[in-house]
């Protein structure tokens, strides 16, 4: 098998000796059009983009994502709308690896057949499901990996070493390591040195296999920097919340997002 | 077709991912994924612990009022004609509604595990009402969710609340309704797992949520069994058990103990709500063939569009405004052990005002969606059927509402 976008993103970012950022933004948020403009822009400083399909009873993210998500709804955004989106983005930006990010409902009401044929003729390259855990998941990661398409699995601190390796085992190339009990965007409520000391507990367990461990869950640019050593920083609620202030104060989100991006990188290098 | 089997009961006929069915499951962050199998080994080993059958026994006795009231509604019974009315009063347990069993177990196993601190979501308030008297009484700290659309239609019961030391959580987000209020309370669990048990107020939510609800609420239908036995001398050929059902915690407590009798001897009717008579919106996905769909982490039949965006619901009853409801419910609508209909707001208050002109009995909008049918099935059928009600709530959470449509 051909090495995915993900993991060239991260193999690129080895090299530039830093980790990788990921950037989470709404599908549809708070426009159509809007949403793309925004995603063209960081894209020239995120590594991955990751985009959220907004479902309307979401049971783990936080007040930011959930205020997006509602607004990307009442404007009427479609999963059509959301493929479509991706399209435009990869038509500019074809070697930029998209995740599309959600829970399940969306994927079962689609049908998962239909969905992954659709992912994979726009060009996504991961999925992150929340509600739809190892083992439950075994059978459409499999799916995933025969349409080339990354099935990113999540770790918690709640997840036991036994299960951590069981889910390693199962991932693809790109695992995500939920960094606190938290919902998205929550305040750190440990530190940094504790979160990534679990973070490379993990690590030494996937040490032999090619695979790149995220950490996301209440990082901001206030924190990035603390991150620098591992293999990728998220960063979602942040720029929702900007995206949210930037129509309060009728600001253009396109820019404002993109600086806030911009700096993160910066952040990281 | 899955079917019911015989000798197990209906809580442990899940296969191995926890579906009953095609429905119910454990579709949850991972964070939960360890606080969900803890507790599930817990509920599993207190269970079949004797001491502690015996503590919920003790107080589901002393302080819950076991067995409740089983009495005949001879009024309602004469101006029908037809079958029998019995109601079994559920609401005359403490705090006045079924909602206590939940409450008292769940608040059991939060001490057994350690925990300090109990959450749980409110629709009616019911369920946050009684967790709270729960929690003072089990002295554990307690957060009750509740949309705030649902806090100014039920105050009474937020009153209580408050007065038993539970701090209500207001939720401003969607309809601001019950399915919000699960969904908050079950992000405020991914955060607080570690200190916090929580306490699903129905038989909804991954699956081991559904179980410790139904195996709660079965109280309800072991109590009817000795007073069936104890009132007729023998069971009677012909019962109907009619419950309302918006999660569907009462009524399959109600049906659970009769479960594997013939269907023709026990009946099983569900009402759902069916909102105002000119809407399109309700809260009914049995009776209006809702496509199968996950909310809050189970596979279920639920209000939503083509999208699987959740949809809106509308009913006069608070407890019953859910746009999903249990996979239990949804097995029993499957393998045909049940049937559901449901009863719009207007028949529900028309029922609650035949009811109370008859029967010295006061229930709840929720209830009375029950009485609706029986209202409307009793006079057809033969003197020889005994319908049951269950009354599962009382009105007085509902009088701000009543005399805004009653005017009393």
């Amino acid at each position: 098998m051909s090495t995915s976008l993900i993991s060239l993103a991260f193999q690129k970012s080895k090299r530039e000796k830093r980790p990788a950022l990921l950037t989470y933004t709404v599908a549809g948020d708070n426009t159509k059009k809007k949403s793309l403009e925004i995603l063209n822009s960081i894209a020239n400083y995120a590594d991955i983009c990751e985009i959220g399909f907004p479902h309307n009873t979401p049971i783990a993210d936080g007040g930011q994502i959930q205020t997006a998500s509602y607004r990307a709804i009442k404007n009427g955004i479609k999963m059509r709308d959301i493929f479509e989106i991706v399209k435009k983005f990869k038509k500019n930006k074809n070697t930029k690896p998209i995740i599309l990010m959600g829970y399940y409902n969306m994927i079962y009401q689609y049908g998962q057949n239909k969905f992954l044929k659709k992912c994979k003729q726009v060009g996504v390259n991961g999925l992150i499901i929340v509600d739809l855990p190892w083992p439950d998941n075994m059978q459409f990661a499999k799916k995933c990996k025969k349409n080339s398409i990354n099935f990113v699995q999540l770790l918690s601190p709640t997840t036991s070493v036994e299960r951590m390796k069981k889910i390693i085992n199962n991932s693809h190339d790109m695992i995500y390591y939920i960094s606190m009990l938290s919902t998205t965007g929550g305040r750190l409520k440990i530190s940094p040195k504790n979160i990534l000391k679990n973070y490379f507990r993990i690590k030494n367990m996937i040490k032999k296999k090619k695979k790149y461990l995220v950490i996301g869950f209440g990082i901001t640019s206030k924190n990035i920097s603390s991150f620098k050593i591992s293999d990728g920083c998220v960063v979602g609620s942040e720029i929702c919340k900007k995206i949210s202030q930037s129509i309060k104060n009728k600001q253009n989100p396109v820019t404002n997002v993109s600086n806030m991006v911009k700096n993160l990188k910066r952040k990281l290098i | 077709m899955k079917k019911i089997r015989k000798g197990i009961p209906l809580i442990d006929q899940h296969d191995k991912n926890g579906f009953w069915g095609k429905f119910g499951g454990n579709f949850i962050p991972e964070t939960l994924k360890k606080p969900v199998e803890d507790l599930t080994v817990l509920f599993e080993k207190l269970r079949k612990d004797k001491k502690f059958i015996k503590e919920r026994d003790y107080y589901f006795k002393n302080w819950v009022g076991a067995p409740t009231p089983f009495i005949k509604l001879e009024n309602l019974t004469s101006y029908l004609g037809g079958a029998e009315i019995w109601a079994k009063v559920v609401s005359e347990a403490n705090g006045g509604a079924h909602k206590i069993y939940n409450a008292t177990v769940h608040s059991l196993i939060a001490k057994r595990a350690g925990k300090k601190y109990i959450v749980g979501d409110t629709g009616a308030g019911y369920a946050g009402k009684m967790l709270s008297m729960a929690a003072k009484k089990f002295n554990l700290r307690c957060k009750i969710f509740m949309g705030a659309k649902d806090i100014k239609r039920q105050k009474p019961n937020c009153d209580a609340m408050r007065k038993n030391g539970a701090e209500i959580v207001p939720v401003y987000t969607g309809s601001q309704t019950l399915v919000d209020a699960v969904s908050e309370c079950m992000r405020y669990w991914v955060s607080n797992c570690d200190t916090t048990h929580m306490c699903v107020g129905s038989t909804v939510g991954p699956n081991i949520f559904v179980k410790i609800c139904g195996w709660s609420t079965s109280q309800i239908s072991r109590e009817l069994h000795l007073q069936i036995k104890n009132e007729f001398g023998k069971i009677p050929k012909k019962i109907k058990l009619i419950n309302c059902v918006g999660g569907g915690s009462s009524s399959f407590g109600f049906w659970n103990e009769f479960m594997h009798y013939n269907k023709k001897q026990f009946e099983f009717i569900g009402i759902e709500a069916g909102g105002p008579k000119n809407s399109k919106k309700h809260a009914a996905p049995l009776t209006y063939g809702s496509k199968i769909g996950i909310l809050h982490g189970a596979a279920q039949y639920v209000n939503q569009n083509s999208e699987g965006q959740i949809e809106e619901t509308e009913s006069i009853s608070a407890g019953l405004d859910y746009p999903g409801v249990s996979p239990l419910h949804c097995f029993l609508k499957d393998t045909k052990r049940a049937r559901y209909s449901a009863a719009t707001d207007e028949e529900a208050l028309k029922a609650y005002q035949l009811v109370t002109k008859y029967e010295n009995l006061n229930p709840s909008l929720e209830p009375s969606h029950a009485f609706a049918e029986a209202i409307k099935i009793a006079p057809k059928l033969g003197k020889d059927t005994i319908i049951i009600v269950n009354s599962c709530g009382d009105a007085q959470k509902d009088r701000d509402i009543l005399k805004k449509r009653l005017g009393k």
